[in-house]
């Protein structure tokens, strides 16, 4: 009995000592990859960051309005943000790629959805920036537009803008991105529908006089309006 | 040659049929039917009284008119302007028209005339305003004689005008103009004006064109290549201005073809206009005659508010071109009521400035930066009625250079900010 016990432990040993001699060089080879993939991780970090800020994509970021969405978040600017992202994506592939070294079953398939992941990621990203984008700029041109027309509520017209330009940006992104799909789409077309149909009333009710005068100026002749001479600027 | 696809075969057909002339009479039109006859009457009579030697052609380039002025600038007999002159041109008078495009595009109309001047090599080009009811036969010969006779290569007009009238040119693009290139040019944005033809050569050869704000706001650029290009330049008195059609629907497309063009000819003029420490009078031809003008009402309650207003609801984008203090004081002045209400001439100098540097560095889309410009020249148009009110032509002349003044002694915040705007 004790014979039988001594030599199963040894057995044991012998096959966990073969099987550390087996997964040691493995081991090694992905500690090796994975602060080679941290090094290179890191070089592109810095190229990155230079590359946004030679291009200026701060100020682009601002005029997209990202900018202030981070300093409301108390997150790092737009370019650290990126150039941290694209840090963490790199390094975190090569971990996965160390990983794979391993030859763990089932931990590959992981690896290889993580890499088939990353284009969409990347393109749901940039679906992102741009809606954020024509959102802050479609939003001050309706802004400007209202103010210089002298319309009423004028923030809030652009504001609808924004959010209807956002809104329509972040489904594009989780349809993207396969989040949600059919729940993102129901609930984009429940939202956008509500906010026409509001405007629609909205318009409709608040409207109504001037709508009124604008007929009334355009088709009954005779009935002109009495207006001050404006100021010519030439 | 950019002209050649400019021109289109009809209308060059008509330029060499009539050859080589001495002055071309350029007349930009879209609509303009109902005030076109007395103008072209006041170009003929002009030609017969001042220019009867000369070879004259009259140049319609027109923007797609649906009320049939190119017909009427055509059909134009002068055979009525002889009857009561009696004087006759030695010369036939020819009359063109040219469409060339569909839709009114001031710069197109602008290069397609001096285009035509080019190639006809004419010795002066005189470009008049298809609505100025108050033109008299003089101005041809006001505004061609420099050029023809006395080899000046630009003459740019000088008005009476209402307080009401010309707010913009007194209160930003001549005190501008002025305290950036150091010219005194009263109306650098004119609609009456006469170049040379060694000037409009030039001036067609430019890179502008290429740009959207030299398409836009080619009258001004004109005036500015003309400074920096050192040609002889002059003005001379006209008469009285007036605009049959003050509505106030088109003040944003105004702002963006002048103060847009010039704001944007700050780029590339930089290390010229950077060294410019004072301005320089421009010799001005002809004596003032005085003019008695109707007075015109002007709603300056809605003006306030427009101001209170664009300054309340664009805060958002002001933070991005103004100066914290400047915005501060924006904000100040936005809480007046009409009998106090006051845009100082410093405050407004420094904001201008602050919008020129910002669209330097486009902080935000450039036009949009320029579309914000619109409630606050509200705002300083609101403060030169009130400081002018009861004035004399005189006061408000000294109104205007009080203004000039004030831009040119803050050129150095203007050369600051530029600098150091992020």
């Amino acid at each position: 009995m004790r014979e039988i016990i001594i030599n199963e432990l040894t057995q044991a040993s012998h096959d966990l000592a073969r099987g550390f001699a087996h997964y040691l060089p493995r081991l090694i080879v992905m500690l090796i990859i994975a602060f080679v993939g941290w090094v290179i991780a890191y070089l592109l970090k810095v190229l990155v960051r230079s590359i946004l800020r030679l291009t200026k994509f701060s100020k682009l970021s601002e005029n997209s309005g990202a900018t202030q969405l981070l300093k409301q978040a108390a997150l790092p600017s737009s370019t650290e943000l990126l150039s941290r992202f694209v840090f963490w994506v790199a390094w975190v592939g090569f971990i996965l790629m160390g990983v794979s070294v391993l030859g763990i079953v089932g931990l590959q398939e992981y690896t290889s959805r993580f890499f088939l992941f990353l284009p969409r990621m990347f393109v749901s990203l940039v679906i992102l920036f741009f809606g954020l984008l024509a959102a802050s700029f479609f939003s001050r041109a309706v802004l400007l537009a209202a103010v210089n027309a002298n319309l009423r509520s004028s923030r809030l017209l652009s504001i609808s803008i924004r959010v209807i330009i956002s809104i329509f940006a972040l489904s594009m992104v989780f349809e993207v991105l396969g989040v949600a799909e059919q729940t993102m789409l129901i609930a984009f077309a429940i939202a956008f529908g509500a906010v026409m149909l509001g405007l629609a009333i909205a318009f409709g009710i608040g409207g109504k006089d001037l709508a009124r005068e604008f007929l009334e100026r355009r088709l009954v002749t005779g009935k002109r309006e009495e207006k001050e001479d404006e100021l010519s600027p030439l | 040659m950019a002209e050649e696809t400019l021109l289109t075969d009809d209308f060059l057909r008509q330029l060499i049929n009539v050859g080589e002339v001495d002055i071309v009479v350029g007349l930009p039109t879209h609509n303009n039917a109902k005030t076109i006859d007395p103008v072209i009457r006041a170009i003929q009579a002009g030609i017969l009284k001042c220019f009867p030697r000369e070879r004259v052609v009259i140049i319609n380039a027109d923007g797609g008119s649906q009320d049939g002025t190119p017909e009427r600038v055509t059909g134009a007999s002068i055979d009525d302007v002889w009857n009561v002159s009696k004087v006759y041109a030695l010369r036939t008078l020819h009359s063109i028209s040219t469409r060339y495009a569909r839709t009114p595009e001031p710069g197109t109309a602008l290069r397609t005339i001096l285009a035509a001047a080019d190639l006809l090599r004419a010795k002066a080009c005189v470009l008049v305003s298809p609505d100025s009811t108050t033109i008299e036969p003089d101005w041809l010969q006001r505004l061609a004689r420099p050029v023809y006779n006395d080899n000046f290569d630009m003459v740019s007009p000088s008005y009476h005008r209402q307080t009401s009238e010309g707010v913009l040119m007194r209160n930003l693009l001549y005190p501008m103009t002025r305290a950036i290139y150091g010219h005194r040019i009263r109306e650098p944005y004119a609609s009456e004006f006469a170049v040379s033809g060694r000037l409009a050569t030039d001036f067609l050869a430019k890179e502008t064109w290429n740009e959207d704000w030299g398409r836009v706001g080619a009258e001004i650029c004109l005036t500015i290549t003309a400074i920096t290009g050192n040609y002889r330049t002059s003005q001379c008195f006209l008469g009285a201005k007036t605009h049959p059609d003050r509505s106030g629907s088109d003040l944003v497309a105004t702002i963006r073809r002048t103060v847009g063009a010039l704001f944007a000819s700050l780029d590339s003029n930089f290390p010229l206009w950077s060294t410019i420490t004072d301005s320089q009078p421009v010799p001005t031809l002809g004596t003032q005659s005085e003019v008695t003008l109707e007075p015109v009402r002007v709603n300056r309650k809605r003006l306030r508010e427009m101001f209170a207003t664009g300054v309340a609801e664009l805060e958002p984008i002001f933070r991005s071109i103004l100066s914290e203090s400047t915005l501060s004081e924006l904000k100040r002045i936005a809480g007046l009521d009409v009998s106090d209400f006051n845009y100082p001439a410093d405050v407004w100098a420094k904001t201008v400035f602050e919008f020129a540097a910002s669209y330097h560095k486009s902080v935000i889309s450039r036009d949009h930066i320029v579309q914000a410009l619109v409630p606050l020249y509200r705002g300083r148009a609101l403060t030169f009625l009130l400081e002018n009110r009861e004035g004399s032509e005189e006061d408000v002349d000294r109104s205007v250079e009080s203004l000039c003044g004030e831009f040119e002694r803050l050129k150095p915040y203007l050369l600051e900010v530029w600098a150091d705007r992020k």
